[in-house]
């Protein structure tokens, strides 16, 4: 079942298309891998997606249901939660209080502050935070905060999940975590969109990845097609950034 | 043992706050009149700052547009209070903020920043203004004769005003409004993408803490009895909430409650004799308070209570030397 | 008719130089230093009483007081950087967080200097009459000394874009607004140039306070006015744009001699509607990007 649609999605930033005509789809359960040079237009399609930007033209369906033109926090309620490339935790709130934020406001509103910091407590325990509930956000390590945000994210109750390159900054203990966090939620029945550099990441968990390159999806496929496709290899022929995301 | 020094505890606030409350109600059988119109000052500057935190506090946007709502309150009094009686020209004059809050929240949606702070100083300025031309050229009147009212019942409407705004600033923290409030102050475009109606949830914020402004305007017009536009939409309206606020402390409740106490009575010792001096004495207590106090009075309060205020200032002397070094 | 149009068309130019003159000194402040300095008024009511008192008492030149008076107003906008906005900017979490703590402190020393100034020189209204003769322009008639204000204005922006453009500490502070770390990476002393440039700013509002002396009426309480102007044609031109801030001043220049022409009692309505309408429909000014 297509959870997630993009037909033709276009943004125009002053005549330069940082997205142009994009169209791809999402089955439930799925994980799905964007990757694509710096400045391909991938936060930008995350962007767009989650109601962040307006579309300049295309249309994008959740669940059948047209989602372009909504407002953020229409689509967030809709069931459609994502993480920040740069944290964008609360930094002056607790972390409970962070992920409480997303129970009482996103997908099922809880009503009482007692079952959202019951919901808030399960989803910092699936990240592993549930120790450091009273600390302010911003004293946490960037990989917590990282966390952080993913539990802010499942609080809200999401169907689709978008991750805006999670792994960068991480050291490989907190990769492999993550990776393993990652499957779980693919059991939980969630749906996962990323955006990653880092291959081993994108290679291990995706079952699907779509490239872009300019703005443009230059490659739509399982992670073994994709990776042998002519057209991928000579985009980042002479790009060491693989590479190095690889190394790191 | 531990049980009781709790419960104990959780019942101190609200019994001395009643305390406090029923000694203030019954004041004027056993205080001055004088006394009791330096409370209802008093009274007047707490509402006015605690409004102006319920929003500017936790959201960090600065609105300058106080003195806008009070002279709005003014006016109201000074059309109506012949023709209307008292409660309902408080009430409309609380609703006329309302109005003109929404229109002020709906069309600077997208200020972010000083813009907002400009704006809102700006719709003052104009309001002043027009109304100036409007009076002048169209009413053919410059100032406006207020109905008086017993300076006692000005006091009690106060207290209910007063009452009224810190029970709302009280449930409004203490809601997942207040978190969201706070999470709007911190990162926007994060609170909107976890499904807060950020636009919504600030627009009725600020609506509902002008409603205050406003009915106290009303109110303490029919004790000024003479009003014009230089004195309904005095800028200093503005300034005070936000400079109580800071100097009391923005992150709790009591910190507005705290400054304004503090510069209400300030003003009324020394506004009569040294009107100059006590303005030059407000600008640089808003200089010391910006640069010293960044948690205000009850940030000092309990940095003094956990007993390092010491290691505050080796905190601060540091930072001045690590400031010296960058030079 | 045409002698109207005239009239109205001068009159907003003699209006505009000084608003340009101002402006251009809150966008120093504002577009360098972040600062949005509400007290930016103050120091041209300083200059104005420091002009004032040097003519009245010792029969100064105004136009001579010019290199009296700015000197100390820079000096004195100098070492306000120096030691308050400095401090602030260290304590203060972000940049969103300095500039609203520095608009706030400048609201206390527009309290401190105004009401320091009423002690001072008292809240009454001065002034002295300095070349108070009309000149016939096509018809229309102006006072000299306000043709010798414009003269004056549009020479002070022009030499201080001169220096802006072709010195070096012009060009350290041009790089300074644009990414004052990566100016500081390559060898500017930011804080020296902040500081400088909140300075500049002041001497400017200096300058256009003995100008404006020698025309209007002198008041502890008129700087606030003329700090609004200065903030409505900054957005107009475009914040921290300083071509931008003198093209703005004199179109606000020529607004308010239109609306003043047919009602005089709404120029300054005029003006805040304008700065609304601009704030909500295109908040980077009519020159911005």
């Amino acid at each position: 079942m297509r959870i997630l649609e993009a037909e033709s999605v276009t943004k125009y930033f002053g005549g330069m298309a940082a997205v142009s005509d994009v169209g791809f789809h999402v089955d439930k359960g799925e994980i799905l891998g964007v990757i694509g040079p710096n400045g391909a237009g991938k936060t930008t399609l995350f962007n767009l997606i989650s109601g962040a930007l307006p579309l300049s033209s295309g249309e994008i369906r959740f669940k059948g249901r047209k989602t372009s033109g909504l407002k953020a926090h229409q689509i967030c309620r809709l069931g459609l939660a994502r993480t920040f490339q740069l944290v964008k935790v609360f930094g002056n709130l607790s972390v409970l209080q962070n992920v409480m934020l997303g129970s009482l406001f996103g997908k099922q509103v809880v009503t009482s502050q007692a079952d959202a910091m019951r919901e808030a407590m399960e989803s910092l325990e699936f990240v592993g935070l549930a120790k450091e509930i009273n600390a302010p956000a911003k004293d946490l390590t960037l990989g917590n905060q990282k966390r952080l945000e993913v539990a802010r994210a499942l609080a809200t109750k999401p169907e689709v999940l978008m991750l805006d390159e999670l792994m960068a900054g991480l050291n490989p203990t907190e990769i492999s975590e993550a990776i393993a966090d990652m499957k779980r939620l693919k059991d939980q029945g969630i749906t996962i969109i990323m955006i990653e550099h880092v291959m081993k990441v994108i290679m291990s968990v995706c079952d699907r990845i779509i490239v872009l390159h300019h703005g443009k999806k230059i490659a739509d496929g399982t992670p073994q097609e994709v990776t042998t496709s002519s057209k991928v290899i000579e985009v980042y022929l002479g790009d060491s950034e693989i590479e190095c995301s690889t190394a790191g | 043992m531990n049980r009781v020094a709790l419960t104990s505890k959780k019942f101190l606030l609200p019994g001395l706050m009643i305390i406090a409350l029923i000694l203030l109600v019954t004041s004027p059988s056993y205080i001055s009149a004088y006394k009791v119109m330096l409370l209802t000052s008093i009274l007047m500057y707490i509402v006015v700052s605690v409004s102006w935190a319920i929003f500017s506090g936790p959201t960090g946007y600065i609105s300058l547009a106080s003195a806008a709502f009070f002279g709005v309150g003014i006016y109201t009094a000074a059309i109506l209070g012949r023709i209307l009686p008292l409660t309902y020209v408080i009430i409309i004059g609380g609703l006329v903020s309302v109005v003109l809050a929404l229109i002020v929240g709906v069309i600077t949606l997208r200020l972010k920043g000083m813009y907002f702070a400009i704006f809102t100083f700006g719709l003052v300025e104009l309001l002043k203004h027009f109304l100036l031309w409007w009076e002048i050229n169209i009413t053919g009147t410059r100032g406006r004769f207020v109905i008086s009212v017993h300076s006692e019942t000005v006091f009690y409407v106060m207290i209910i005003i007063f009452v009224a705004v810190l029970l709302t600033a009280y449930l409004i923290k203490h809601s997942k409004y207040g978190l969201a409030l706070q999470s709007i102050g911190e990162y926007e475009e994060a609170a909107e993408h976890i499904g807060i109606n950020v636009t919504m949830v600030k627009i009725a914020t600020f609506a509902i803490s002008s409603f205050f402004i406003g009915s106290a305007g009303a109110i303490i017009a029919t004790r000024w009895t003479y009003v014009d536009p230089y004195i309904a939409f005095n800028p200093i309206f503005s300034f005070m909430p936000v400079l109580m606020s800071i100097f009391g402390g923005l992150g709790q409740l009591f910190g507005p409650v705290l400054g304004a106490a503090f510069f209400a009575y300030l003003e009324e010792s020394l506004i009569t004799k040294f009107p100059y001096h006590y303005m030059l004495i407000f600008g640089i207590i808003l200089v010391v308070a910006i640069l010293y106090l960044p948690d205000g009075l009850i940030g000092l309060a309990k940095k003094w209570k956990k007993g390092s205020l010491s290691s505050g200032l080796v905190e601060l002397l540091q930072k001045r030397q690590k400031g010296r070094k960058e030079v | 008719m045409v002698l109207e149009i005239l009239d109205i068309l001068i009159s907003g130019l003699l209006n505009g130089g000084i608003f340009a003159l101002i402006a251009v000194g809150l966008s120093m402040q504002y577009g360098v230093a972040r600062v949005l300095n509400v007290a930016h008024g103050e120091f041209i009511m300083l200059g104005a009483f420091f002009t004032w008192t040097l003519y009245t008492m010792l029969k100064v030149n105004p136009l001579v007081s010019l290199v009296i008076c700015g000197p100390i107003v820079f000096v004195i906008g100098y070492f306000l950087h120096k030691t308050l906005y400095r401090r602030i900017r260290l304590s203060s979490e972000s940049q969103g967080a300095f500039e609203g703590n520095s608009m706030l402190a400048s609201f206390g020393l527009l309290f401190i200097i105004q009401n320091l100034a009423i002690l001072r020189w008292g809240s009454g209204i001065k002034g002295y009459s300095y070349l108070n003769f009309p000149v016939n322009l096509g018809g229309a008639m102006f006072a000299a000394n306000r043709l010798v204000t414009l003269l004056f204005a549009v020479a002070i922006c022009i030499i201080f874009y001169l220096f802006l453009t072709r010195t070096r500490l012009g060009k350290a502070i041009r790089a300074a607004a644009q990414d004052p770390d990566a100016a500081g990476l390559m060898g500017v002393n930011i804080n020296q140039v902040l500081a400088l440039c909140f300075g500049l700013g002041a001497l400017m509002a200096g300058l256009a306070g003995s100008l404006l002396s020698m025309s209007f009426r002198v008041q502890p309480t008129m700087g606030l006015e003329y700090t609004v102007i200065a903030i409505i044609v900054i957005v107009l031109g475009g914040l921290g744009s300083i071509p931008g801030s003198f093209i703005g001043g004199f179109i606000l220049g020529l607004v308010g001699s239109i609306v003043s022409h047919f009602e005089p009692g709404l120029s300054l309505v005029a003006y805040y509607v304008l700065f609304m309408i601009l704030l909500l429909v295109k908040p980077t000014g009519i020159l911005g990007r």
